[in-house]
């Protein structure tokens, strides 16, 4: 190819403005359609993501069915489980989506978006939406299979099981964004996030009900944000079920801080107040100069 | 087309990481539309003040200006009036070409009427334009090269900056991002500020300054620098070259030295000097050259090595050094 006739006219400039409100949501729009676009070409990624689950809930969920029928008072295990794996979805797809900009800053992309004339904020806030949206929209798949595990289809159930996704996925992307701006290797990352991600999903109740645990046991739960988002996500999936008062007292019992069971519009606020707090980390460290 | 309006400023500009002093205060003014090339071996300090200069590092001490706006009080006015090409690409692998110029169009805030028509000139004007629709990964080095200039300009900035943009290339490709360089500079009102260690590119440039262990050394266009060294190189062919270098300091009172099995000398105006040679020598010459200095030859005489030695010893230097790597690499 030459490079001797390539130019032809002299070209019209264009001129940038200062920056400004608009300007920004631009770079925020843009930045997450670029997340959204590389989850829609990644369908390896898409397969992964939505086995994992299902592993989950049909392999562990039947292989435990066996040992608890007697004690979950005639609910199915899985049934009692599903909560717990529509937020395991969200968890891992969430903290992955954050990985991008440890990966970006790896690639190189990640300059191109540092050295424009954007706030910092607006790439760090583009990010959590971008995996916000990635998360929900394998939670929504984790959502359609509630019939296989004896949760029926009530509108009640999906909207308000989406809504706390939303809330849930917003709060854990940001929560891995936070970890993940300053990381400058994918490896270090994935290191923290084996450290970080298990113990969270373990002591959440995700997999067993949190009101008779061991002392030591429930304070760590008391601590864990995601409790406060599997509480309420359980809380929106039992209503649904037709199952006698003992057994909703056993598997759905809201959590208890001393005496005092907590509202679920509450354990939402404690969820939004986290992850609100941690994105505003994540942008303080994300916009502290090398 | 050049005009004494400065577009880069900068005073007294230093940047150390922790005990490493990588720039040692520098003042530097490049006028507007120039191409000013920026020399020296790897290490020299050039990528630290190409990003002082580029708002990505805060200087230790000292200032600049770019575009008439302070690169660390007006940040924000210094990016919107300047292109980047880094020397380790920046596009999004999987993503098209034209996406990752859409998505620079956002960033950047282009006015959305003015973004198709800008998109197609850049990537006409790079030869890109047929490929816009095939994923970045498919491109040559050469090819993701010329896409990160057209992307550079998108936002018509006012000074492009160009960090290492020939290198891993081969020597064809080389030369075409040049001549690239020189039609954008006569089509556009743009200043150039581009490194480089190939000395031999830098014959592209209007100016170029020389940079060594973090100073600038000289600073001219590049035949003033060549003829500042004053002195033609000659290059001899004898039976016995020792006989020869003998001869050469009795004679002439001139160090001579043994290159690649004939023998080197340096002397103002070579061509009058070689009869004198043929005259004065009693050992037989079987052949002889005389050649002008080259920019090689004026980074010699200013450092007292060659860019190549001196690209070993800074690598060594630096290479104890993680944090002045990284800002390498990155």
């Amino acid at each position: 190819m030459t490079m001797s006739s390539v130019v032809t006219a002299p070209v019209a400039a264009v001129r940038v403005p200062a920056r400004s409100l608009a300007g920004e949501l631009r770079a925020i729009k843009i930045v997450w359609q670029r997340d959204l676009i590389r989850f829609a070409e990644d369908r390896m990624r898409m397969v992964i993501m939505l086995v994992q689950p299902f592993i989950f809930l049909f392999v562990l969920g039947t292989g435990f069915q066996a040992l608890t029928s007697r004690s979950t008072g005639g609910v199915d295990i899985r049934t009692f489980m599903f909560p717990g794996i529509v937020a395991m979805s969200l968890l891992f797809t969430s903290i992955f989506s954050a990985a991008s900009i440890v990966w970006d800053r790896e690639f190189g992309f990640l300059r191109e978006m540092l050295v424009a004339p954007v706030w910092r904020g607006s790439i760090v806030i583009g990010k959590c939406l971008g995996g916000s949206t990635v998360a929900v929209l394998q939670g929504v798949l984790v959502v359609a299979v509630a019939g296989l595990v004896g949760v029926p289809y009530s509108p009640a159930m999906i909207i308000g099981v989406i809504a706390l996704q939303l809330l849930l996925a917003f709060t854990l992307t940001s929560l891995g964004l936070m970890i993940a701006v300053r990381i400058k290797q994918i490896q270090s990352f994935m290191a923290i996030n084996q450290m970080l991600v298990l113990p969270l999903y373990f002591t959440s109740g995700a997999l067993f009900p949190v009101s008779h645990l061991p002392a030591w046991l429930a304070v760590l739960n008391r601590f864990d944000p995601l409790t406060y988002a599997i509480a309420p996500i359980r809380h929106v999936v039992f209503a649904s079920l037709t199952i006698s008062p003992a057994a909703r007292q056993i598997l759905d019992p809201g959590i208890m801080w001393g005496s005092w069971t907590v509202p679920t519009w509450l354990d939402a606020a404690i969820v939004f107040a986290i992850g609100v707090t941690v994105l505003a980390i994540a942008i303080i460290r994300f916009s502290r100069d090398d | 087309m050049k005009s004494s309006e400065p577009a880069i400023e900068a005073r007294g500009l230093v940047r150390n990481f922790g005990q490493v002093a990588a720039v040692r205060g520098i003042d530097l003014t490049v006028y507007r539309n120039e191409i000013f090339g920026f020399l020296g071996p790897n290490g020299a300090g050039k990528s630290t003040t190409i990003n002082m200069l580029c708002t990505l590092l805060r200087p230790t001490a000292g200032e600049a200006r770019v575009a008439g706006h302070d690169v660390v009080t007006e940040r924000d006015a210094v990016r919107r009036n300047i292109g980047l090409v880094f020397q380790s690409t920046t596009l999004d692998d999987y993503m098209t070409a034209e996406r990752n110029l859409r998505l620079h169009a956002e960033l950047y805030a282009v006015p959305r009427a003015a973004v198709d028509d800008r998109l197609r000139q850049v990537l006409e004007m790079v030869g890109l334009w047929d490929r816009r629709s095939s994923k970045v990964a498919t491109y040559s080095g050469g090819m993701k090269r010329r896409l990160e200039i057209a992307r550079g300009l998108l936002h018509s900035p006012r000074v492009l900056f160009l960090d290492e943009p020939t290198i891993g290339l081969d020597p064809q490709t080389r030369g075409s991002i040049w001549s690239y360089v020189r039609e954008l500079q006569a089509a556009e009102d743009i200043t150039i500020f581009v490194t480089t260690h190939y000395m031999d590119e830098a014959e592209y440039c209007d100016r170029i300054a020389i940079m060594d262990h973090g100073d600038i050394i000289a600073l001219d266009t590049p035949s003033a620098l060549k003829a500042s060294v004053g002195t033609d190189r000659i290059r001899i062919d004898t039976p016995d070259n020792d006989r020869a270098i003998a001869e050469i300091q009795e004679r002439f009172d001139l160090p001579a030295k043994v290159n690649e099995g004939g023998v080197l000398l340096s002397v103002p105006n070579g061509e009058r000097f070689v009869p004198r040679l043929f005259a004065e020598l009693d050992v037989p010459i079987l052949s002889v050259s005389v050649s002008r200095p080259s920019l090689d030859d004026v980074f010699m005489s200013y450092t007292g090595t060659t860019i190549r030695e001196a690209e070993a010893t800074s690598a060594d230097k630096l290479g104890r050094h993680p944090m002045a790597m990284r800002m390498r690499g990155r």
